[in-house]
């Protein structure tokens, strides 16, 4: 909302992105709601309050039971829900974050950099932050599998394991691996 | 429509726009929602950087300072976006749904006529013919729930009450609602 102060602000909710009165609907209802609570407690006053319930049965246009099944659906998504979010969890902690050394000819080599994607890092400006970093270029690559690499001109694999690890710390230590050099001279 | 959005796939292009065409979008915004006249010069201010987004499926996206205003596929009308609707609720014609339609509208379902006929719908008073984006309100709530373009007239959804009513294009937490550009 920069640009314009004028024109009417909506707030909308940090965990679901919908404005609060929507989060009823959302699967992270629950967390929604606290997060009202914690960042906005007059608004959430006003949608969870004893008076804004009261109000919303006496308007509700489905019958109770209809209601309550609803009510029982909403429930079994946000356990979904709770459970995809688990298992993302899972699968990220699982995921490798592989540094491999490449070599272009005789002594020249370059870093390639794989697996940040999974942990939500933005490939482009970490590739940006390496090249400037180790004062070489650094670029955003496909690799022969199709998927986005980072690919730093130069070894500097230990230097990038170290530099990971300090500027990232929601990559687990143990996550950051060096690919095997064999396997990598098949693979090229 | 956005049903299968992803900006990083499926964008094709991005540049500024000429003066001149922002003019003619302009005159065309306000041909096609009059009540955007007051609001004009607040949404699109003479000098500033309109940046056009090409995308995948004849969609393209109209930004400014990063945020997507408007959005157009093909040749239909340009269409704001909810962010924008949001901002300035009178832009758009509206028509309320019942609350057990919001669940479905919120995973992307069209709008059927019954949804927009029962106690707790409303259609305005004034007909709005069809083919027209609507702002889709809810029971209950103050702010939009999605945009659409009626498939028929308002007339025509009390008398027929029977099938779409209205075709969704935009919807909260929809792929394009979670888009940001930076």
């Amino acid at each position: 909302m920069a640009q314009t102060a004028s024109g009417k602000t909506v707030l909308y909710c940090d965990v679901c992105s919908l404005p609060p009165e929507y989060c009823e609907f959302s699967a992270s209802r629950k967390k929604c709601e606290q997060w009202l609570m914690e960042a906005h407690p007059r608004e959430h006053e006003r949608l969870y309050g004893d008076q804004a319930i009261a109000q919303k049965m006496a308007m509700t246009t489905l019958s109770e039971d209809k209601e309550a099944k609803e009510a029982a659906k909403l429930e079994k998504a946000e356990q979904k829900n709770e459970a995809r979010i688990a298992r993302n969890q899972e699968k990220k902690m699982s995921s490798k974050v592989l540094i491999k050394r490449v070599e272009r000819n005789k002594r020249k080599s370059v870093t390639s950099v794989y697996g940040l994607h999974v942990f939500g890092i933005d490939l482009k400006s970490t590739a940006k932050m390496l090249a400037n970093h180790f004062a070489c270029g650094g670029s955003v690559a496909k690799n022969p599998q199709g998927q986005d690499e980072i690919v730093v001109q130069g070894d500097f694999s230990h230097e990038i394991l170290d530099l990971l690890v300090a500027k990232f710390p929601v990559i687990p230590r143990a996550n950051i691996e060096f690919a095997a050099e064999e396997k990598k001279k098949k693979a090229q | 429509m956005f049903k299968k959005f992803n900006l990083q796939e499926s964008i094709s292009g991005q540049n500024p726009v000429k003066a001149s065409v922002v003019r003619g979008i302009r005159s065309k915004l306000l041909d096609q929602f009059p009540a955007l006249e007051p609001h004009i010069d607040d949404i699109l201010p003479k000098k500033v950087n309109f940046v056009q987004i090409k995308c995948k499926d004849r969609i393209v996206l109209f930004a400014i300072n990063n945020e997507i205003l408007f959005f157009q596929h093909f040749d239909d009308p340009i269409t704001p976006t909810l962010r924008l609707l949001h901002r300035y609720p009178d832009i758009l014609p509206a028509v309320q749904v019942d609350r057990g339609a919001i669940k479905f509208v919120l995973s992307g379902a069209n709008i059927m006529c019954p949804g927009l006929t029962s106690p707790g719908a409303k259609l305005p008073e004034q007909s709005i013919p069809e083919d027209t984006i609507v702002a889709v309100m809810a029971e209950g709530k103050e702010n939009a729930l999605a945009i659409g373009i009626t498939k028929l007239s308002t007339d025509e959804i009390k008398s027929v009450n029977k099938g779409i009513g209205v075709d969704l294009l935009q919807h909260l937490g929809d792929p394009l609602w979670k888009t940001n550009l930076d």
